[in-house]
């Protein structure tokens, strides 16, 4: 599967020699790692390997002490988060964070935003062009909600969907980004093993009908393995492998990471 | 101004959409609520006996809603500060003294250096020194400098958080109005006229041409003739016009794309600048606008009490504001003039009216009025145990405050969904 991937040349996003450092811990270091244009990419590792930090620094919450992100072929190294969530950056959030009195068309304009350009007097005035904007905006709202499958819930307030359907809304609304990168920071938390492979098939479908590039950090282990077609594997601010589900399976560094050292080395607590 | 709801999105099928229809209703009903009083206070109340009509003018004297008029047009502006993009301002009267001050410049022989005078389409008589703007000029004039203002305070304060943005305002609340007050002597030069203010400011006319007035059933209606303080009913129709435009524009900006910026950040900021809304940019528009309307309210003022005073741009205007805002429903226009109307009608008329029925009733002797604050806390403090939306809340507000969040409630099922 990978291999037909890879006939786009060119990756979605490539971060290189990242590093951010607080006071004198340093979060990240020195990683560089990238997203193939239409490829499922999973950023996984254990509790405080920097998985959220390099997650802030793509979506330019922090701004990285040394190192560049590139955004297709645009570096966006130091760019405030509106401006590359305009370039093609959608994202969702571990803790659901969805605009939740609004409604679920509201919240997937909102991210119409930067694709809008009405100004202040033309709302006022409610000219031609804000009436064209503003249908457009709802039909492709309706688009979308349809497309993750909450269109009957276009009117309801966010905080009154249930917690999958508040799951979707939040792809929607990234996708309202017309993004070429969609990162999604532990979408399946609080799911069922059932639920989880639903949405796995899911982003799946996204991947493939909107072309984008998907960044998965996840700690469902049989999530990361079922929907990646490549894994990178952080361990205390370094990037300690990189590789199909297979090879990371299997990669003896990356079980260490995970389980332990074993032998003789240390005491065995 | 067209209120018509465009054909194009009548035919979607999308619910939402109704919501512009809802604007042109409330349009259709605060005209015709601001008509029938006009034409009550003209028409009817010189019919009605003796005793009802000392009644009305004792209790409800058209001066007091010109005067709650003021507050409503500053209580909608900073209801898009406050009710639409949630920043806490503490400062408003800023604004509104700065548009006070413009409109005495503009508007008065306080400028003696300018000996001729400066006039433009003013209804002051000919021949004085100073500058003599036609008023609707001046109200133009006065918004545009005030949401620069606006700008300029916001630039740097916007990007504090909460409690450190209401600080940083509440500071320029003050700053203000003392620099009017000091503004006597600014190197040699008398900008404001200190504590003693700039008083009498022109008479302004309805329209700057046109035949002087025109008599209507009984009535004589000023069109271009300057009116006198004891114009009320003229100041009434005026100020219900600046009125009017300060509620369609902030309905108007409600539906598009701003609104939705502004909630969003109300909201979730982070979630919102992470969804491609540039917060500065947003925060400052919403400033921008509220700062205008300040700035209408200011000179809709000044023309009001024909005059300005720096002591009457005090700290407690900005949290009598604020308490409009938040009494009559945060974020809904509706509620916010309903509660500045309420508010402002208690505070200049119906507390003082009270207190003299009181004393006439129980032979006491108790200066009423000097409990306003008494009474608005108590009613600040009431409305905070019972009914915490306001009195007319805004639908999504209501919301959060009278139902439980669906994913609050099922985590207490024990969390998985």
């Amino acid at each position: 599967m990978s291999a037909e991937l890879r006939t786009r040349p060119g990756s979605a996003l490539l971060a290189t020699n990242v590093t951010v450092r607080f006071g004198g811990l340093v979060a990240v270091n020195d990683v560089s790692f990238d997203i193939p244009r239409n490829t499922i990419v999973s950023l996984i590792g254990p509790n405080g390997a920097g998985k959220t930090t390099l997650f802030n620094v793509l979506t330019g919450l922090y701004r990285p002490s040394t190192g560049s992100v590139l955004l297709g072929e645009r570096d966006i190294t130091g760019f405030p988060p509106h401006k590359i969530a305009a370039l093609g950056m959608g994202r969702t959030f571990q803790n659901i964070r969805l605009f939740g009195l609004m409604t679920a068309a509201e919240n997937v304009m909102v991210a119409m935003h930067s694709h809008t350009t009405s100004n202040l007097l033309q709302i006022i005035a409610r000219t031609r062009h804000q009436r064209r904007e503003e249908v457009q905006a709802r039909v492709f709202a309706q688009e979308l909600l349809d497309f993750v499958g909450i269109g009957r819930h276009a009117d309801q307030y966010a905080r009154n969907l249930s917690y999958g359907d508040q799951r979707r809304l939040e792809v929607a609304r990234a996708l309202a980004l017309r993004p070429d990168v969609l990162l999604l920071d532990e979408p399946t938390a609080g799911m069922n093993p059932q639920e989880s492979a639903v949405f796995v098939d899911f982003v799946r479908k996204v991947r493939d009908e909107r072309g984008v590039s998907v960044l998965l950090i996840e700690h469902d282990m049989s999530v990361v393995m079922r929907a990646s077609e490549r894994i990178t594997v952080l361990d205390q601010g370094e990037k300690i492998a990189e590789g199909s589900p297979a090879d990371i399976r299997s990669n003896p560094r990356v079980v260490e990471a995970y389980l332990g050292r074993t032998g003789t080395t240390g005491s065995a607590r | 101004m067209s209120l018509d709801t465009p054909k194009l999105t009548e035919s979607e099928p999308i619910r939402s959409d109704l919501s512009q229809s809802h604007t042109k209703r409330w349009a259709l009903w605060f005209s015709g609520i601001a008509l029938v009083v006009w034409l009550f206070y003209t028409f009817v109340l010189p019919l009605l006996g003796e005793q009802a009509g000392t009644f009305i003018r004792h209790w409800m004297p058209l001066g007091s809603i010109n005067e709650a008029l003021v507050w409503v047009i500053c209580a909608i502006g900073l209801n898009i500060v406050v009710g639409y993009a949630g920043l806490l301002d503490l400062g408003f009267v800023a604004f509104w003294a700065i548009g006070g001050y413009i409109a005495a410049w503009l508007m008065s022989t306080f400028f003696d250096q300018i000996s001729h005078g400066i006039y433009f389409l003013s209804a002051a008589p000919p021949n004085q020194h100073g500058i003599h703007i036609n008023w609707w000029l001046v109200l133009i004039i006065s918004g545009c400098v005030c949401a620069f203002a606006g700008i300029v305070i916001g630039a740097p304060t916007l990007r504090l958080k909460s409690d450190y943005l209401a600080l940083v305002t509440l500071g320029f609340g003050e700053i203000i109005p003392q620099f009017f007050v000091n503004g006597e002597n600014i190197f040699g030069f008398n900008l404001t006229n200190g504590v003693k203010g700039i008083s009498p400011l022109d008479n302004v006319s309805p329209l700057p041409f046109g035949p002087p007035a025109v008599s209507l059933g009984g009535a004589t209606i000023p069109i271009s003739q300057p009116l006198g303080p004891f114009d009320v009913g003229a100041k009434y129709v005026l100020f219900v016009l600046v009125a009017a435009f300060c509620i369609f524009v902030s309905l108007r900006l409600r539906e598009g794309r701003l609104g939705r910026a502004w909630l969003a950040i109300r909201e979730d900021e982070l979630a919102a600048s992470m969804m491609g809304v540039p917060l500065m940019q947003s925060k400052l528009a919403a400033y921008a606008v509220g700062a205008f309307m300040g700035g209408l309210g200011g000179v809709v003022y000044a023309v009001h009490n024909n005059s300005v005073f720096p002591d009457r741009f005090s700290f407690a205007i900005s949290i009598v504001l604020l308490a409009m805002v938040v009494l009559g429903g945060m974020g809904n226009v509706w509620g916010v003039i309903v509660g500045a109307l309420g508010l402002a009608w208690f505070n200049s008329t119906g507390l003082p009216q009270l207190g003299d029925s009181f004393n006439e009733q129980f032979g006491t002797d108790i200066n009423f009025p000097s409990y306003n604050y008494l009474v608005f806390g108590s009613i600040l403090v009431l409305m905070m145990l019972f009914r915490r939306e306001g009195i007319f809340p805004e639908a999504r507000t209501r919301q959060v405050l009278r139902e439980a969040e669906r994913s609050d409630a099922e985590e207490l099922d024990g969390g998985e969904v």
